[in-house]
């Protein structure tokens, strides 16, 4: 067992995991979980995509609709029957599900125990691939320099932007460069960016002004939530300026770790 | 100096929210105010076990006496009234403000002069005075400047956060008689600085704030750099300090904590010009200070917030603002778009007791649940989740056992609720998930490129050509 | 009903039925002593206040009066305020020269209050003690030596024995047993008036004292 600085206890390297993909990666950037389950798989992990899965609640729960929230996390509890480990490529729904499901469910008391115990078996990918899998790996990439953007719930949930950072920082030839005020929300937030606009957009934009300024090729993270409000932007903003060629690109990091450690570099 | 009361109708701030997004300008002086503080609080904690085992010390103390609290303010009472300090309890504005009057025309007071205090700005004293014909001056210089310019202050450390020197400049050459356009900072101060003085020399009464009231030794603490809460405190024949019922402390001890967690995470400063201690008014023998002193404790919705288990956490706070200087919308919009004496995640948590969630509740969505207010509090109120809680207290059906606060469901509407259980029902089926993927992906080609707020700002998302759940089928085969 | 009761009634009402634990503050200021030497605090003492824009002198007990003097007419000052009847104001009285004169505050503020505004150029205390931690003055202020000496006039002498000094503020106030004889008003000093208020740009002297000037009196020249 290993413990990390926050105190969170990690088991050794498990047979099978559970994948949970979340919603936006099934449905909008499936290459990014294929390429969580080929990173898995090459330690030798027999990968399980409960094909129950849909979305881990989180919408609604930060909505204020906790009714709707619950109703979509139960139908989410049985997935998980044996008690292999939940690996998830997204710190906003691992933090749901890790720190948030115990509250949906405080006051149940069938299902209360079963969802503290599915909580304390969820793991966001970066800090699995870290504490559970030690990830080393060869980097058979180019030389480049990347930005890490990572989410707020990773970071202050999960505590998972230093399990990011360390997996860029084993990359020989990735040279990780810090855009200004790298905490800061890239102001996604859910619905927010719906019901603020304006004020979504002020943020986002300043976020995109940063990794532009900072001298990365891309920006890496492991959520697709900021990556598709940041990339989006961006592109939104090219297209306004009739720039032909994209100001800032960007990845998922199960897809640029396996792309830049695997035999048959993409 | 006579804006109303300084409280907007709830339907207007994403209004006033895209006016200062929309200037260049405010925005570069929000940016850089909040990157000078951020960095300045940074730099008063450099050891991170230090910072932590600080705000778990001033989160107890904070608990602690929050769980005592009638007891404690009993012997506060008991205390100050034996150091010849006069209390007075105020269950909202008018009450406060009565208090206040009455005093005043005892004494027959015509000038008040005022330290740094929110709660009389959120008792909107200085206008209730006017009224009745009582000049109240504000002394503390960002305080001043808005005063004189006719707006409240946009952030509770630093009133004027939201100015220029420019501004200023032009201000005081406009509206303070003799005194020429000049943009060094120096010199504007020192033109409050002589107005003032003058001020507190001719002042009946003085008023202030309270930052810790002691429930051991009945004291108030004051804490400040300018001296105009001293000298507020201590030149007028008559002192009346005004502070919510929450700001008791249980023993003198519990003082240095507080107060070295609250400077470091205000202003990032490790201590304050002046730490303040009053006691007693003036004794036999003393040759200067107030012969009069009063304590105004006030309500005001307080005990709302403090029935509730989970919100009474509200009330732990010691206003240093850091949630305002770290939070990515107040950066955006500034103070005066909340529409609130308290702006930023402080005052979307805190608002809706003082004024109802029905006037409040958008207050509680304008933020991107990032946590950076709640990693920062020094107190370790746990912000965001308040903020859900107001989010389900706002559309909580009125008539529900959920809906717990003075207009709770104000927020909640039909085509809301439908599609939340719309949703819900289709994520929480297998069947219809399925199905809705699935027809999103292989309708990719049909994917609106209008798709509302989202594509005012980005392009459009489009979903892939096929799930991962397919292309793990495929792979498997 | 009055306010009062229904304030405390409500909170009564859903008050907790137990307290939690009393916070541990005595074992965490314990748990961070640094153990410092008497020289060592003098130093952070003066780094502190230095920090803080103030000017820091060191000086004998027998030599002060003469240093006050000399900052006084560098200063331009022409009347000083001192507390009325305190050995201090005696003794500089002795060695100022003619051409400053020496005011003792021995009238309540309401029959001066004009003049005490208008025409005092510096004030003359003396700390009860001081703070290494942050740089901080303890002031104490009496019948003899009233509170407006350390705030009105534009520039502030104080008078620090170095023999007063405490690590932090919790251990001064724990060995001064603060909690069972506070004064009318108690004081803790850090530096000039100052303020940020103005796009975020320091200036000093807001409405307090522009200059504090800090004498730190070590008969044994332990801060040398």
């Amino acid at each position: 067992m290993e413990l990390d600085a926050a105190g969170r206890s990690y088991p050794a390297k498990p047979s099978d995991v559970y994948l949970y993909a979340t919603c936006l990666v099934d449905q909008f950037a499936p290459e990014a979980g294929l390429d969580a389950v080929r990173l898995l798989e090459r330690e030798g992990i027999t990968v399980h995509f409960p094909e129950g899965q849909t979305c881990c609640g989180q919408p609604a729960y930060s909505s204020g609709y906790p009714d709707e929230a619950r109703a979509v996390a139960r139908s989410q509890l049985d997935l998980f029957p044996e008690p292999w480990p939940v690996v998830v490529p997204s710190g906003s729904c691992g933090a749901m599900m890790r720190h948030h499901y115990p509250k949906l469910f405080e006051d149940d008391m069938v299902l209360g125990p079963q969802v503290r115990a599915l909580a304390e078996r969820v793991f966001e990918l970066t800090e699995f691939l870290v504490h559970v899998l030690h990830f080393a790996h060869p980097d058979r990439g180019e030389q480049c320099t990347v930005a890490l953007h990572t989410s707020c719930h990773a970071r202050r949930e999960m505590g998972c932007h230093e399990t990011s950072s360390a997996l860029l920082d084993s990359l020989d030839q990735v040279d990780v460069t810090e855009q200004a005020r790298v905490e800061e929300c890239c102001g996604f937030g859910g619905t927010f960016s719906i019901r603020f606009p304006e004020i979504s957009e002020a943020i986002v934009s300043d976020k995109v002004e940063s990794l532009r300024a900072c001298g990365a090729q891309k920006v890496v993270s492991a959520d697709c939530g900021c990556l598709f409000n940041i990339l989006g932007r961006a592109a939104k903003l090219d297209q306004q300026a009739g720039r032909a060629s994209p100001s800032l690109e960007g990845e998922h990091i199960a897809s640029f770790l396996w792309r830049r450690t695997s035999e048959a570099p993409r | 100096m006579s804006q109303p009361i300084n409280f907007h109708p709830v339907e207007s701030f994403k209004e006033r929210g895209r006016s200062v997004v929309n200037d260049p300008a405010q925005r570069k002086n929000f940016r850089s105010a909040m990157d000078f503080l951020q960095g300045k609080r940074r730099a008063q904690f450099p050891e991170r076990q230090e910072l932590e085992g600080l705000r778990d010390l001033a989160s107890a103390i904070r608990r602690y006496s929050l769980a005592q609290l009638p007891t404690l303010l009993e012997q506060l009472e008991r205390n100050l009234t034996a150091n010849g300090i006069q209390v007075h309890w105020a269950e909202n504005a008018e009450d406060a403000n009565a208090i206040a009057l009455d005093i005043a025309r005892r004494v027959q007071a015509r000038k008040i002069i005022k330290g740094k205090s929110m709660v009389s700005e959120e008792v909107d004293f200085n206008h209730r005075m006017q009224e009745a014909g009582i000049e109240a001056l504000e002394s503390d210089m960002g305080e001043y400047i808005v005063q004189l310019a006719g707006e409240a202050p946009s952030h509770i450390i630093m009133p004027a956060i939201h100015k220029t020197k420019q501004q200023i400049a032009q201000l005081f050459s406009e509206k303070v008689p003799g005194v020429p356009y000049s943009e060094d900072v120096d010199t504007l101060i020192q033109v409050g600085r002589q107005v003032l003085r003058r001020k507190f020399a001719e002042a009946d009464i003085g008023l202030s704030g309270v930052n810790f009231a002691v429930a051991e030794t009945g004291s108030l603490c004051l804490v400040e750099n300018e001296g105009n809460g001293r000298m507020c405190t201590t030149v007028p024949k008559v002192h009346i300090a005004i502070t919510g019922i929450e700001k008791v402390v249980a023993k003198l001890e519990h003082v240095p904590p507080l107060y070295s967690v609250l400077t470091r995470s205000a202003t990032g400063q490790a201590v304050t010009t002046y730490f303040n201690i009053i006691t007693r008014p003036r004794q036999p023998g003393e040759k200067d200070g107030p012969e009069e002193v009063h304590l105004i404790l006030l309500d005001n919705g307080r005990t709302q917030a403090y029935a509730d288990a989970q919100l009474r956490a509200t009330l732990q706070c010691i206003r240093c603002g850091a949630c305002m200087n770290h939070c990515p919308v107040y950066a955006r919009i500034g103070g005066h778009a909340y529409g609130t004496t308290y702006p930023g995640p402080i005052g979307a948590i805190i608002s809706p007791h003082l004024r109802g969630l029905d006037q409040t509740y958008p207050l509680a969505f304008a933020s991107t649940l990032c946590g950076a207010c709640t990693e920062v509090c020094p107190v370790r109120i746990p912000i965001t989740e308040l903020l859900v809680r107001l989010r389900n207290e706002a559309q909580a059906r009125p008539d529900s056992e959920d809906a717990t606060l003075r207009g709770s469901g104000a927020g909640r509407t039909k085509l809301a609720t439908a599609v939340w259980r719309g949703w819900s029902l289709v994520y929480s089926r297998l069947g219809l998930y399925r199905m809705t993927s699935w027809s999103m992906s292989r309708g990719r080609a049909l994917s609106p490129i209008d798709q509302g707020a989202w594509t005012r700002s980005r392009t459009p998302l489009v979903p892939a050509p096929k799930r991962l759940r397919d292309l793990l089928r495929k792979r498997r085969k | 009903m009055r306010a009062r009761e229904r304030i405390l009634g409500r909170l009564r009402a859903t008050a907790l039925p137990h307290p939690p634990e009393p916070p541990e503050v005595a074992s965490w200021y314990a748990g961070r002593q640094r153990n410092e030497t008497r020289p060592q605090q003098i130093e952070r003492l003066r780094s502190a206040l230095e920090a803080a824009r103030a000017e820091v002198h060191d000086a004998r007990d027998a030599a002060w009066p003469a240093i006050v003097k000399g900052l006084a007419e560098a200063k331009g000052v022409r009347r000083l305020l001192a507390g009325s009847g305190s050995p201090d104001a005696a003794r500089l009285a002795q060695a100022l020269p003619a051409g400053i004169e020496l005011v003792c505050f021995d009238r309540p503020i309401d029959d001066w209050r004009d003049e005490l505004f208008d025409t005092i150029d510096a004030g003359l205390s003396r700390a009860k003690g001081a703070i290494a931690e942050t740089g901080s003055l303890i002031l104490w202020p009496d019948a003899h030596e009233p509170r407006t000496v350390s705030l009105v006039p534009p520039i502030h002498f104080v008078l620090v024995d170095v023999g007063t000094l405490h690590p932090d503020f919790h251990t001064a106030m724990q060995a001064g047993r603060w909690a069972e004889n506070l004064p009318t008003n108690a004081l803790l000093v850090s530096g000039p008036s100052k303020t940020a208020d103005i796009q975020q740009t320091l200036a000093y002297g807001a409405h307090g004292p522009r200059e504090l000037i800090v004498l730190l009196i070590d008969e044994e020249g332990a801060g040398k």
